[in-house]
């Protein structure tokens, strides 16, 4: 990489500044273009048949009638998507989930799709396709999944990670383990040990925009794909690779994007939109109902998680150890794993293991959510810690600040820590008013803390100054949290003019190299990298053209705030040339003035945060309400504060959902009960107090500017935060979430229960 | 000669091993003498490792020089959302 991305210390002018998004007027007044809004002439409607059943083996699938329909274009099946795949199993768990092949693994598995003039007969030709379906026995439960007696998902999976290979075949995918030191040791050594087990449901990222695509394929073998995704480049690479299409020929557009939160990151239906487009020859629009999203897009996985944790009098942490059972669906996932590295990340421990078992079940396949997997250990790690505290008689906010990791600290999942945000914002959250607000009858508080990892990743972006001077930039990681904003900071920031003569794009996969997804918390973090290397690149030639317009060495010219200037006693009198004049001269003096940059953008950085919350449990009918709630969290640095709190502000606040109500709820017949936000409820802005936040800037020294991811860590620790302020005020451990009323009256009810015994 | 720490499920590739001392010095030759000397490596490469050194995590800048000395992590590539 020709990028030298260490932090340097600077000043800044524009970043750190809080602009209006340029996106903002548009979304605001529906202007925006989201996936749905997208129109071809000619285009058809794409509808998908989706298995009633949760585990069923499908014997024949008959289309005739369908296809006989008048205004049905094409009808697809498994036959016309076939496995293209060439042993990536990855990819073939995506190919499978988009078309099912031999068998229907959960509600809603899709098993054909029809393309047709509207969309009343495409609905008319689902109802004609007749599949025959042999009904296998189902597990939807992930402890249910793990005994030896559950139906076998597939019958072709083998624990991996086991000492001895085993001889059986398993809906447990694999072990995986963490940790260092001695653990048996440590108990020894402990003078308290608390033992808990958890459960969590699981949770969909409720994205409000559902998946949506207009797909074209051309005679020639070029095709064209509008999608709603958090990845374009990647999308790209799927559909090409299951369709057996020339990635360059398949150009995929991004539309503005309605939530993602890791649901976005590989394709659904994307693949069939484009078969259906290519059997009919014709444009195909397809919008999933909301009922698809929740059914058959990927929620994230429910867990079952047991922990222990063991320490001295003084409140030293001796040994801290968990067992993570995560289901993934019908697909194999590394969900567990992620869980046993994150659980214990935010402590110094001398004696920690981990173990994690990833679950196959018969429901949706398990995506990832917002910093994957580490809520959910989060919340059974910091109820334990918690409660620890309380079992030794200290503080929860000094037993976390007397066991936090710091730089030297080997973390739980391996490395040393470099400069780390966990003390800091502990210590905020110390001292912060709201942890000395009085509370009232029935209410509680609790806090927790969170870690997430962060990425970078591969990046390219283009900057191109216009001969008015105006800067255009388009990017390649789609625009999730105002991105757009962020970044135009950045380009104004390094060429030094103001931020209103930047416009941000994000382009198409034709127009730019290829970009990871804005997944990991990453599109800031790494795209501004890239924009600075590419305003860089952009100033040498500025630099160039204002010494030919001075008739001067370029080594004799710097840049300084927008201008260049001539340096050295024999150009005294030169003066400064803005860029505006440079770019104004640009057609006399070599022709475009531009700036591209290609890089990886690594070395982004672990992130902390630490969560306060305060709630009012209703004993009567245990309905509660969050009164009051503040994030802290490291962002390495600010660009856009604005939308560094949103991200704080709304992962917060999917976590309130997450952790009080939000749930999948399957019958016993294996099919899901509550498909629709009416039954699956989300929290709405009456359901939320403001949530107050405090930005931490702890440099992470790989960035120029200092950046780190922010979009993640947010939510971590709110379902610990909640749990932990829900058994505060009602006295009782809450260990299953979502703590919905029932749950906790169920809770209290079984309290009052021990006690009268 | 660094010390590379195989963690998760990234040992059972080594035939159980946790820890290599292999000549290396960047990641890309880390991977070309990982993949020769244990060829259960080579499809854990193509899927993606990521490299800790020192504590920061790099998972695709493959020249990523290995200090003399430095820690050396390799940890499954993870996913994000």
């Amino acid at each position: 990489m020709n990028f030298d991305p260490r932090y340097s210390g600077r000043s800044f002018t524009s970043v750190g500044t809080r602009p209006i998004r340029p996106d903002g007027v548009d979304k605001v007044t529906g202007r925006a273009r989201y996936g749905a809004d997208f129109n071809m002439a000619g285009q058809l409607v794409g509808r998908i048949l989706r298995s009633p059943h949760a585990h069923a083996i499908i014997r024949k699938i008959d289309t005739s009638k369908a296809e006989k329909l008048a205004g049905v274009k094409a009808v697809i099946t498994a036959k016309d998507l076939p496995d293209l795949t060439d042993g990536d199993a990855a990819m073939y768990d995506i190919l499978d989930n988009s078309m099912a092949r031999t068998k229907a693994l959960y509600d809603g598995h899709a098993v054909a799709a029809v393309a047709a003039i509207d969309a009343r007969t495409a609905r008319q030709a689902l109802k004609l396709i007749e599949v025959d379906y042999e009904v296998l026995p189902h597990v939807t439960d992930v402890d249910e999944a793990m005994k030896h007696s559950a139906p076998l998902i597939n019958d072709a999976i083998f624990t991996e990670g086991l000492e001895e290979k085993p001889v059986k075949p398993s809906n447990v995918t694999k072990r995986t383990q963490y940790g260092h030191g001695d653990v048996h040791q440590g108990f020894g050594e402990a003078d308290f040990v608390v033992e808990r087990s958890f459960k969590t449901e699981q949770t969909h990222q409720g994205y409000i925009e559902p998946h949506a695509c207009v797909a074209s394929v051309n005679p020639d073998g070029t095709a064209d794909l509008w999608v709603c995704t958090q990845g374009h480049f990647v999308y790209r690479q799927h559909c090409a690779q299951l369709l057996g299409l020339e990635a360059s020929k398949l150009r995929v557009t991004s539309s503005e994007i309605g939530g993602g939160f890791g649901g976005k990151t590989h394709v659904w239906a994307e693949p069939v939109a484009l078969a259906l487009s290519r059997k009919a020859g014709r444009p195909v629009k397809l919008v999933m109902t909301r009922d698809e999203v929740f059914r058959a897009s990927g929620p994230t996985s429910a867990t079952s998680i047991d922990v222990k944790i063991g320490a001295k009098k003084d409140g030293t942490i001796t040994a801290a150890e968990a067992t993570l059972r995560y289901s993934c669906g019908p697909y194999a996932g590394m969900w567990a794993e992620i869980g046993a590295m994150t659980a214990f990340a935010c402590y110094k421990l001398e004696n920690v293991k981990t173990v994690g078992y990833e679950v196959l079940v018969n429901r949706p396949k398990t995506a990832a959510y917002r910093a994957p997997s580490a809520p959910m250990a989060a919340f059974a790690v910091e109820s334990a810690v918690d409660e620890l505290a309380k079992e030794i008689g200290i503080d929860p906010v000094d037993f976390r600040i007397k066991n936090a990791a710091q730089e030297g600290t080997r973390a739980s999942y391996g490395p040393v820590y470099g400069p780390i945000g966990i003390g800091p914002t502990l210590e905020a959250v110390k001292n912060h008013p709201h942890m000395k607000a009085p509370l009232g009858t029935n209410q509680g508080r609790g806090m927790a803390c969170g870690f997430w990892f962060n990425f970078g990743g591969q990046t390219c972006t283009d900057l191109n100054i216009g001969m008015d001077g105006s800067v255009s930039l388009a990017v390649g990681t789609v625009d999730v949290g105002g991105s757009r904003a962020s970044l135009s900071l950045v380009a104004a920031e390094e060429l030094g003019i103001d931020y209103a003569h930047v416009k941000a794009i994000v382009a198409d996969t034709s127009s730019l190299g290829y970009n990871d997804m804005t997944d990991g918390s990453r599109g800031t973090f790494s795209s501004s990298m890239a924009t600075i290397s590419a305003a860089r690149n952009a100033i040498k030639i500025l630099r160039e053209r204002a010494a030919q317009m001075w008739d001067i060495s370029v080594d004799d010219v710097a840049w300084e705030k927008g201008h260049a200037v001539a340096k050295g006693e024999k150009h005294g009198n030169l003066g400064k040339l803005s860029l505006k004049e440079i770019a104004a001269e640009s057609g006399k003096t070599g022709g475009p003035i531009a700036g591209h940059s290609e890089l990886v953008a690594d070395g982004a950085g672990v992130s902390f945060a630490t969560h306060i919350c305060d709630i009012e449990v209703d004993p009567e009918t245990g309905s509660t309400r969050v009164l009051r709630y503040t994030v802290v969290q490291d962002a390495g640095k600010a660009v856009h504060p604005t939308y560094v709190e949103g991200q704080y502000q709304g992962g917060a606040a999917q976590g309130i959902g997450w952790a009080l109500n939000e749930e999948y709820i399957y019958g016993k017949d294996g099919r899901l009960q509550n498909p629709g936000f009416l039954d699956y409820r989300i929290p709405v802005c009456s359901d939320l107090p403001m949530i107050d936040t405090q930005i931490l800037e702890i440099p992470n020294p790989n960035h120029p500017y200092g950046v780190r991811g922010v979009g993640e860590t947010s939510i971590v620790p709110p379902l610990a935060a909640i749990a932990n302020a829900v058994s505060n005020a009602v006295g009782v451990r809450m260990s299953h979430i979502p703590m919905s009323p029932p749950r906790i009256l169920a809770a209290l009810e079984a309290e009052r229960e021990r006690f009268s015994r | 000669m660094v010390e590379v720490t195989l963690w998760g499920s990234l040992g059972a590739a080594a035939g159980g091993q946790s820890k290599l001392d292999i000549e290396a010095k960047d990641i890309r030759e880390l991977f070309r003498k990982l993949s020769e000397q244990y060829p259960a490596f080579e499809p854990l490469i193509d899927r993606g490792i990521a490299v800790a050194i020192d504590g920061t995590i790099y998972r695709d800048t493959w020249s990523k020089e290995l200090p003399p000395g430095a820690e050396i992590f390799l940890l499954p590539r993870l996913a994000g959302g």
